[in-house]
């Protein structure tokens, strides 16, 4: 019998706000244990929530981005757990009524284009972290590090549109690229920014029911999700083919072991007494606001990936590559504009130095600077990539590099004349040999030019140059 | 004032003679702090008392007019809080275990507002746990006594603060009120007592019971000293969400309103079977007060009356059982010891920090939230609530005010009601509608029983129209001249 999966995911995305969603404490990593706390987002006594405008101003934007229908009224809820990393002993989060509904994103996998819709956008706080005894020198006990409370959340609900892996991740890696787009989210899953949970299940291929669905967590890579996605199709299809019935629960992926693992029964499911936080009021967003933000949403992946393969010719799978980043798209549209340069050429040096250019580490001028180079035949192919890396390296404009180093080549035939006529008077046997027919020696004679003009001769022109003179 | 001790003064005429250099604040607060330690071990209002930090507080308001300038109304008038405001560095407990020694790293907005009005804090007012139960006998720190019957409860849960203010051990405090903890134990103390509408006073940092229901408010021995202090306390607060930004009337100039033309509803429902004959007489009294300066008696019903306080012990324990979660040992307060695990610490630490009425109403609202239950339950409590809120709608559409009894009894014995939840709970009955729709209220005294209690009149009015209660209660006040002291033997 063939199998078909369907696959739903809910993306926990970090928001890239300078505070939290509650409290004015700053919502950035890497401080001191519990440096960035409050009373309010330690859980005091007495203490009460205040929402934080941009906090919803970056899920208004999002869903727009995703084609949603921004809710004008939508309720933050408590969820109630008891656990040392949550000081409240609830979670505030949007439960019946979140903020957004009914969206979607456009997806390609496996060579055709999907519609995959998006169920809801809510937001909600994330917890602390909890360090246990021996997880360093002098940790004798279980510690609480509450500097991720309150720190905000938006949480994607996917419809169960998904049916592969491959879908699952080029829906996740389009997700990503998107918030990293509009600026809401750094977009890093290994640090735990972008988490995602999957619901899977599977159905004989043409049954309309769902089948009975796992909930996987723990996966932390887009490679890790795939392949997550895959083992447990793989698993449950197993489990009916030998008779048996999936049963609902949560799995966890074990990335070394490569298999999911029951964590927890449906029976086992909490109770989280969900109710109206009464210290919040209910959000109301105004037309007027949500019109005003839509100004605000730029270009998207999507939009900009058909937009650079018409426009500058270039195959879909460079613009997939230069769309990834904002930044990188932009630097290659500016360099094509600086001189009229190849756009395919620049592509490629865009794609080959995508990581220095991404991080900030490369000058944004140099890559207009190199392919205009080569074009002109300034430079050769290998000073190119020499002075790029000496631009990552020192930060220096990379034609200060190319004349300090000398990394310039000659191609002036008229200036290249001279070192030719000298060459072929200094090697008269190889001339001889080379007009009998020898035609394997013009190689000789660019490397004696070459060597004469330590290596900033265009080899290119040298050929030219050498063939008129011994023809 | 001359033969008056300085105790028996106003807040108001306390606040003048400071003005005025007949008195310093020191002065002041040294009789004060006196007048506790003789007093307070019979009453037991107090929970913290601030012996140092007082007479420092009050030396720099002394310093301060000396200079010229004073901070506020209540410029070196020592006052206290109930021990649920957040005071930073000085313990808050909500009379509970589970707070032991609890030293808050803030201070409320109510205590902060307090003290930028220049006021002396001289300590923390005793009540019942987390504000919950009528009789200040679920302290955990043992019961306040009535100033008036020292047999007696004070009426709860702002007990503390109403036996202080009518024992003379400060001038006024600073109570909270969910279902009739402020206006409830000020009649029974014979004080007066005003819980404003819900949003006007910031509940940032006064520990939380039923967040849908909790509001801070006065209690001070006549309706224009309560008139001062809400004024200091009110006001919208950027920390609390539920505050409200609307500006804050001149409550004071309230109080010398005439109440000439003054519509006067009496919901047929409060003046029903129940209710202590010298109760309604006392009640009665008051509309007469009202209607000798030119007011009218409107007959009105609220008739979802009767399901308020099954819709409130329903609403308050589901809130309740949701704030409280947060005290399991891990990060303040007292932690049980000797468990083995988290389970087991956080078990013990809420078996034993809590008391019984607190566990008792967890366990309720626990139950009501839970799936299965939520819709019959918590569900169906709210849109009772909306339409108890409605009832007032329409009532106010015709009426100004509304004035009831406050407590269907004046105070009852230590220990003849803590073993019966139920009847304990009835006496609230008049008081917890008033929360359920948000509205303000006041008590004042009207009367006294045949045993000498005190007995109190409530009136209730629109969202925001606190000055029609504090002009009609003043009306009552000035006809009818009541001792707002307990004669207590210092």
């Amino acid at each position: 019998m063939a199998f078909e999966a369907v696959i739903g995911l809910e993306v926990h995305a970090q928001l890239a706000t300078g505070s939290k969603i509650f409290c004015p404490c700053p919502a950035k990593f890497g401080a001191a244990p519990n440096e960035n706390t409050c009373p309010v987002c330690t859980g005091m006594p007495g203490v009460l929530p205040v929402l934080n405008r941009r906090v919803v101003e970056f899920a208004i934007r999002t869903a727009l981005a995703t084609s949603c229908k921004v809710q004008e009224r939508s309720v933050f809820a408590r969820k109630n757990y008891f656990y040392p990393d949550l000081p409240k002993a609830y979670q505030i989060s949007q439960y019946e009524l979140p903020l957004a509904v009914c969206g979607h994103i456009d997806i390609e996998a496996n060579g055709t284009s999907r519609r995959i819709g998006i169920t809801r956008i809510h937001l909600e706080e994330d917890a602390g972290k909890l360090v246990h005894a021996g997880a360093f020198a002098g940790a004798q006990t279980s510690l609480a590090d509450l500097n991720r409370c309150s720190v905000p959340l938006m949480e994607i609900v996917s419809e169960p549109d998904l049916r592969t892996p491959e879908e699952g991740g080029a829906y996740l890696r389009r997700l990503r690229d998107i918030l990293v787009y509009l600026e809401v989210c750094d977009g890093n899953m290994e640090e735990g920014s972008f988490r995602c949970d999957a619901n899977v299940s599977v159905r004989p291929k043409g049954r309309k029911e769902f089948g009975t669905r796992a909930e996987l967590k723990n996966m932390n890579s887009f490679r890790n999700v795939e392949k997550a996605l895959e083992h447990e199709i793989r698993r449950q299809i197993g489990v009916i083919e030998d008779g048996g019935a999936v049963v609902q629960e949560t799995r966890l992926w074990d990335a070394d072991a490569g298999v999911t693992v029951s964590m927890r029964g449906k029976e086992e499911a909490h109770d989280y007494r969900y109710f109206p936080d009464p210290d919040l009021l209910p959000l109301h967003v105004d037309a007027a606001w949500v019109e005003e933000l839509g100004k605000t949403i730029p270009e998207l992946p999507g939009e900009k990936v058909a937009r650079l393969s018409s426009r500058y010719g270039i195959p879909r799978y460079d613009a997939e590559l230069l769309s990834s980043s904002r930044m990188l798209a932009d630097i290659f549209e500016a360099s094509v504009a600086a001189f009229g340069g190849n756009p395919k050429v620049t592509a490629n040096e865009c794609i080959q130095w995508k990581e220095a250019i991404v991080t900030g580490r490369l000058p944004p001028e140099t890559i207009a600077h190199v392919v205009e180079d080569r074009e002109t035949g300034t430079i050769s192919a290998t000073a190119s990539k020499t002075l790029v890396e000496m631009a990552i390296e020192t930060g220096k404009p990379v034609r200060q590099i190319r004349d300090e180093k000398g990394l310039t080549q000659v191609s002036d035939a008229g200036a290249l004349e001279a070192i030719v006529t000298k060459i072929i008077a200094g090697n008269p046997k190889e001339v001889e040999s080379y007009r009998a027919g020898k035609a394997g020696l013009l190689s000789f004679f660019v490397g004696q030019v070459m060597k004469e003009t330590r290596g900033k001769a265009n080899p290119r022109v040298v050929q030219e140059v050498l063939k008129a003179k011994l023809e | 004032m001359a033969g008056i001790p300085v105790h028996a003064w106003t807040l108001i005429e306390a606040a003048r003679a400071i003005r005025d250099k007949e008195i310093s604040s020191r002065e002041l607060t040294r009789a004060l702090l006196s007048r506790i330690e003789r007093i307070d071990p019979k009453i037991h209002g107090y929970i913290t008392v601030l012996p140092e930090t007082a007479m420092r507080e009050a030396a720099v308001c002394d310093e301060e007019l000396a200079g010229g300038h004073t901070r506020g109304p209540l410029h070196g008038v020592p006052v206290a809080l109930k021990d649920i405001f957040c005071t930073k560095g000085v313990r808050t407990t909500c009379a509970s275990r589970i707070l032991d020694n609890f030293d808050p790293p803030y201070d409320a907005t109510v205590t902060k507002k307090i003290r930028e009005a220049g006021a002396v804090l001289l300590g923390k007012h005793n009540m019942d746990e987390f504000a919950m139960g009528s009789s200040t006998e679920t302290s955990r720190l043992g019961p306040t006594r009535n100033p008036w019957a020292t047999d007696r409860i004070p009426g709860g849960s702002s007990g503390g603060t109403a036996a202080a203010v009518a024992a003379g051990t400060c001038f006024a405090g600073v109570g909270t009120d969910t279902g009739g903890s402020i206006r409830q134990p000020a009649s029974l103390c014979g004080v007066v007592g005003m819980k404003p509408t819900y949003g006007r006073v910031s509940r940032y940092g006064m520990i939380a019971f039923a967040s849908s229901l909790d509001q801070g408010g006065p209690i001070a021995r006549s309706v224009p000293d309560a008139a001062v202090v809400l004024a200091v306390i009110a006001g919208h607060d950027r920390r609390d969400s539920t505050s409200v930004d609307i500006p804050v009337p001149d409550f004071l100039a309230a109080t010398e309103r005439d109440v000439k033309g003054m519509r006067v509803g009496l919901p047929r429902e409060y003046f029903a079977g129940g209710l202590d004959a010298s109760v309604r007489e006392s009640v009665e009294r008051a509309l007469k007060a009202l209607l000798s300066r030119g007011a009218q008696a409107v007959e009105i019903s609220l008739p979802h009356t009767e399901f308020a306080l099954s819709t409130y012990y329903i609403i308050a324990p589901a809130e309740a059982s949701s704030n409280l979660a947060r005290y399991d040992g891990v990060r303040y307060g007292f932690r049980a010891d000797g468990g083995t695990g988290l389970i087991e610490m956080m078990s013990r630490t809420r078996g034993e920090g809590f008391g019984a009425e607190v566990k008792r109403r967890i366990m309720i609202g626990t139950y009501v939230l839970s799936a299965g239950y939520y819709e019959a339950y918590y569900g169906k409590a709210q849109k009772v609530r909306t339409l108890l809120r409605r009832d007032f709608t329409e009532a106010f559409s015709g009426v100004d005010v509304i004035l009831t009894p406050t407590a269907p009894t004046p105070a009852f014995r230590i220990g003849e009601k803590v073993d019966d939840p139920l009847t304990m709970y009835l006496s609230d009955i008049y008081t917890i509608p008033c929360n359920l729709a948000g509205i303000p209220g006041i008590s004042v005294p009207c009367g006294m029983s045949p045993d000498g209690l005190p007995i109190g009149a409530q009136l209730l009015g629109k969202h925001f129209d606190e000055e029609a209660l504090f002009a009609a209660a003043a009306a009552i006040e000035r006809e009818i001249p009541l001792p707002r002291l307990a004669p207590l033997e210092e």
